[in-house]
Order: structure tokens, then sequence, then C-alpha cells
């Protein structure tokens, strides 16, 4: 491709990520997953990781991590990508190795894989894509469903009373002595992408340093099991969702002999 | 505690759990995940009291669900890795070991097993047959079985274990029971054959210098899961026609022979012993290999004896399976003690039955 008239066009400002492959997304206009994916991309770029990553992708829309992130990835049964993990670092304590979950993955059926690889301080990071619902299934109920929120397993909304509450897992994680960082952040504004950004590397960053286990929980849409245009979907989770899961830092080592 | 690496020609007395991680541990596994159950504890414990000063990895996890991830994971990475259980803590690894079976993963899993259903019992049974040799958890596949019923083979079975694993890329099961996990003799450790070891090329380890690579079950493109199930199902056809391990115990001129594994081909040894001595022609075939089954050597034999005498500590599990090799269903006697170890003489008794009555 030739440069454009203008001189100052000739160097690139933006380039695809190394470890992004370069492929059409099949995932639905309005969801998050390409944007996270992205993000992950440019963090395993920017520490030279591609060649020393192994993945582990879960059950549920994440687990086509393996089609647009270039590095090794395990695909883990449902829940138990931290096991997985735990697996894969314990045999390669060189390597750099990340899950990639969902809030049915992690929130409901591997709550016990995700707070016990956090309070064994696995030297692991994980990103957590809570988008309130079980997106490839059909839009069922998920722990991160929100009160009074319709979906196809509460037609008549989440009631406390017989389904529970919302469970805040970046705060609960933050709970645990082996967790090294744990952070929420949403992707929803240039601005919310920029600080996303900078809590993944942090994430990474305490791996690399062999600081504990890291969490990063994504804010993120389903527009098509909400019902929602992908427009309207954003504003959700600026709004509801960001009020009842705040953004921030939750936890934060400084140092790895905390441990 | 048997000392690690004891003389490869001495014999020496140990416990049938602790000559399983002896076998482990010479074979080069050195990534032990566990959750303690009755009764194989000392298999774990004898793990977490020698793999750290071997530069490896003891873990005890939450839960076997979490145990059998773990193994998924190192086992991807390209290393060697065991967990033992026993009956319920085994259910609870099976959809881990379907994931590992669909995705191609060899691992060495040690089934203790003790009674059931349920929480059951802790004393010995072969009540986990079923399970061990048909699959266990969902979607289609087989684990490579195999039966110790000595210390000896307890060592011997777990190195095989491991190589047979990585051969076919799939997991192996050692279903033993309390009496031979429990039981002292003396074993020789005979040396690991590091001739049998493979190459990985399929392990994850980060992608330098390679395109990068999945180890995966979720086949959703076109009819890639068809061709993913007929291939597993030639793997396991290899397996059976390669890998069928038995023994023939004085089954020269037998007329009544028993057909047992584990525990139970154990005691019958002595009541065979006894039977020849009362001048009764009885003899043995012993699966080894319970999945790849001697299916062949079962046929055979069916057709010289006068009696197939299976003898279980179940009610009834391998005889269906005894009964898949051969026509002749009226020559197949049973003697089933459900999580009993029948006694030698109840096993005479019965050869002296079905001899008089067939004479």
């Amino acid at each position: 491709m030739s440069a454009p008239g203008k001189a100052g066009f000739s160097k690139p400002v933006y380039t695809r990520p190394r470890s992004l492959v370069d492929v059409k997304s099949h995932f639905c206009p309005g969801c998050h997953h390409g944007t996270i994916h992205k993000i992950v991309a440019e963090c395993i770029d920017r520490y030279g990781l591609r060649e020393k990553t192994i993945g582990v992708a879960c059950v549920g829309c994440a687990v086509f991590l393996y089609d647009y992130i270039d590095v090794d990835v395990v695909e883990a049964p449902h829940g138990r990508a931290p096991a997985v993990a735990t697996g894969v670092k314990r045999a390669q304590p060189d390597k750099f190795v990340f899950t990639y979950q969902g809030d049915g993955d992690l929130a409901a059926i591997g709550t016990s894989e995700i707070i016990h690889a956090a309070n064994r301080g696995e030297n692991l990071s994980v990103i957590f894509v809570n988008n309130t619902t079980y997106g490839m299934t059909g839009g069922q109920m998920a722990p991160t469903t929100m009160l009074g929120q319709k979906t196809s397993t509460t037609p008549y909304g989440r009631d406390f009373r017989g389904d529970g509450y919302p469970i805040r897992m970046a705060e609960l994680l933050a709970g645990l002595e082996g967790t090294a960082y744990s952070a929420r952040v949403a992707v929803s504004t240039p601005a919310l992408i920029r600080k996303a950004k900078e809590s993944v590397r942090k994430a990474f960053e305490m791996q690399i340093a062999g600081m504990g286990l890291s969490i990063v929980e994504f804010l993120s849409t389903c527009p098509t099991n909400w019902g929602m245009k992908p427009l309207d979907a954003q504003k959700r989770v600026l709004g509801e969702m960001s009020e009842y899961f705040p953004l921030g830092i939750f936890k934060e080592r400084k140092q790895a002999d905390a441990i | 505690m048997t000392p690690l690496a004891p003389s490869p020609t001495k014999r020496i007395l140990t416990k049938g759990n602790e000559a399983i991680c002896l076998g482990a541990l010479a074979a080069g596994c050195r990534h032990y995940y566990g959750y303690p159950i009755t009764p194989q504890n000392d298999i774990p414990e004898y793990m977490a009291a020698h793999l750290p000063a071997l530069g490896g990895t003891f873990l005890q996890a939450e839960s076997e669900v979490a145990t059998i991830n773990m193994m998924l994971g190192t086992s991807a990475s390209g290393k060697r890795v065991m967990t033992s259980s026993s009956g319920p803590g085994i259910s609870l690894m099976q959809e881990g070991l379907s994931y590992m079976a669909g995705s191609e993963l060899p691992a060495v899993v040690v089934n203790i097993s003790r009674s059931g259903p349920g929480l059951g019992g802790i004393a010995p049974s072969q009540g986990d047959y079923f399970q061990a040799v048909k699959g266990g958890g969902h979607g289609g596949y087989r684990l490579i079985v195999l039966a110790p019923h000595s210390v000896q083979e307890m060592y011997a079975l777990t190195m095989l274990a491991f190589d047979l694993a990585d051969k076919y890329r799939t997991p192996a099961m050692i279903l033993g029971d309390a009496i031979v996990g429990q039981m002292k003799e003396p074993f020789v450790a005979s040396p690991y054959d590091p001739a049998s070891t493979v190459e990985k090329p399929w392990a994850l380890t980060g992608c330098e210098g390679r395109e990068r690579q999945n180890v995966k079950s979720l086949h959703l493109k076109d009819n890639a899961i068809e061709v993913h199930n007929w291939k597993l199902h030639e793997k396991h056809e290899r397996i059976r026609k390669s890998e069928v391990r038995a023994e023939s115990y004085m089954l020269d001129g037998a007329t009544i022979a028993i057909v047992a594994f584990g525990t139970a081909a154990r005691v019958s040894k002595t009541a065979i012993q006894w039977a020849r001595k009362e001048g009764i022609a009885a003899g043995m075939l012993r699966p080894i290999t319970l999945f790849p089954f001697p299916e062949r050597e079962v046929f055979e034999l069916s057709r010289t004896v006068d009696v197939l005498l299976v003898i279980e500590m179940n009610t009834g599990q391998m005889v269906e399976d005894v009964r898949q090799c051969t026509p002749l269903h009226d020559r197949i006697a049973f003697l089933g003690k459900p999580c009993v170890m029948p006694t030698p003489e109840e096993i005479l008794e019965q050869i002296r039955l079905l001899t008089r009555r067939k004479g």
C-alpha cells in the first residue's frame, strides 16, 4: 500500500498487534470480545511474551480465543481454566500463562477453581469478561445478572428471593491473600479502553514479577442476548452495570514477599 | 516409608501404594496432583515427601475436579503427570478424563478402588470395573486400564501406564483396590527403560520457532467431530490389536479356568494350587489389561475348557465382557462377592462343585 500524499502520513502510527490474528471477527455487533482480545494482544506484544505464552480458553463465547490470539492455547472444561492454568504454570514456571473466562465460567461453575487458584497465589493472569449473561447458550441467567434483569431463565426478571444477588468477583478475589492484583474495567469509551489497557499491563507485570494471581474484570456487553442495539448496550455498561459493579482497582500488591 | 531409588536388583519389602510412587518416579513423573481419600493416602503422602527434592510439583488440590484439570494443564505442557484417588474421587474426575481423551492428552490415574455406590465404604471392591473400562465420562472413549495383582506389578504397570499413555496420547488407569494398595510384599525395583519415551511435538510450550498450536476437544466446523471420533476409534482399535496383556496361570490341560483380575486373581492362585493338589485340572487366565480386554484369549480358552469361572469382587461386571468373547455361554460360571475378598476356601469349593457337576 502506497503512502498518501502528505509526507507526515508515511510513518505508521497504528498497526495491528503482532499477537492478534488477522481474521474477520465472528462475534456479534457491539460485543466487546474483539476489543478485549486486542488489549490482551497489545499487552502480550508490549512485554515480548508471544512466544512464551500459553493461553487457557474456557467454555462459552470466550473459547474462540484461539482463533484470534496468535499464541499457544489449551482449552479447559467449563470453569476449570484456573486449574488447567495451574497445571501449565507448575509445569512451565518460566512461561507466561493467562486464562480468558466469561462470567458463567468463572463466577458460577468455576468459583471453586478461581478462589483456590487465587488463594494459592498461583502466578497467573486472569482476564474475566462479565456481560451478565450466558451468551453462547442463548442468554440465560448468569451469576452476575443484575436484579430485575430479564433473561431466558429469569423471564420475569432476576429476583434475589429465589435467584440470589449478582456476585462482585473483583472485590471478592481482592479479599484473598494470594491475589496480587484485582481490578474492574470497562471498554465502552476510548478513555475507558486506555484505562483498561493500563490494568491489563499491571496484571501482566504482576505475573512477570512473580507476585501471584492477577485478575482484570471487564464489564462487557451482549447486545444480542440483552435485546439491545450496540449503542444502548454501551449505555447500560456505563449506567446500571457500573453502578452495581464499580470500576476501580481493589488490590495491588507491592511486594512479592507478601505472599 | 520406602526410601527413594531402591536397589534395582535386591528384593525390598514395600507396600503396593508406595510401589506405584516408585514406578511413577522411575518413569520420570515429576508432577502429582491429588485430593485425600481412603484407601490411597499413602500415595500423595509419599509424593509430598519426595517430589520437592526432585524438583517436581506436589499440589494438594481443592477437589478431584481441580486435580484432573491441573493434570490436563501439565499434560498439555508435555510433562508426565499422575494422580491417585478412589471411587467417589474418580467419579469427579470423569469430566476431565473425557476432555483429556478428546484432547488426546496422556496421563496416569490410579484408582485404589473402594466399595460403592455412593460413599459406600472403604473395603476393597472391583465395583469400578464398568466405569474404568467403558470410558467413564461422556462422549464415547476408552481409557487404557491396567490391573495389577502384586506389589511388583503395582511398580511395573505404573511405568507401563506412562509409556502407553504417551504412545497413544490418551489417559491410562491403574485399577487396584485396598488390598493390593495396602499389602506389603517383596519386590524388585527393576530399572525403567527410557527407550520407551516419545517426543511430544504437540505440547504447548509457547510458539517460539513454530506456528501457534492448540490442545482442544471442541470441533464445531463441518464434520470435524465425526472425523475426530473416527480417529479416536482407530486409536482404540490399534490399542486392542497391540496392547493386550494377560497371564496364563497353570492352564496346561486345564478343564476349569478361572478368569479374574487384581486381588480376586491373586486369591484364586492359592485356590488353583489347592485344586491341583486334589487332582482337579484348574488354571486361570488373568487379564492384566482390562482395556484392551484379552478377547481372543478368552475365546480360545472357552473352546478348550469345560468351565470358565469368572470371579469378581462385585456382583458381575467383567463377566459381561467374558460373555461377549465367546458364544459358549453355558460354560461360563460366576462367583461374585461385592466389596468382600473371596477366600481361597470359597473359590476351591466352587471349583469342586463345578468340576463334579461337569464330570
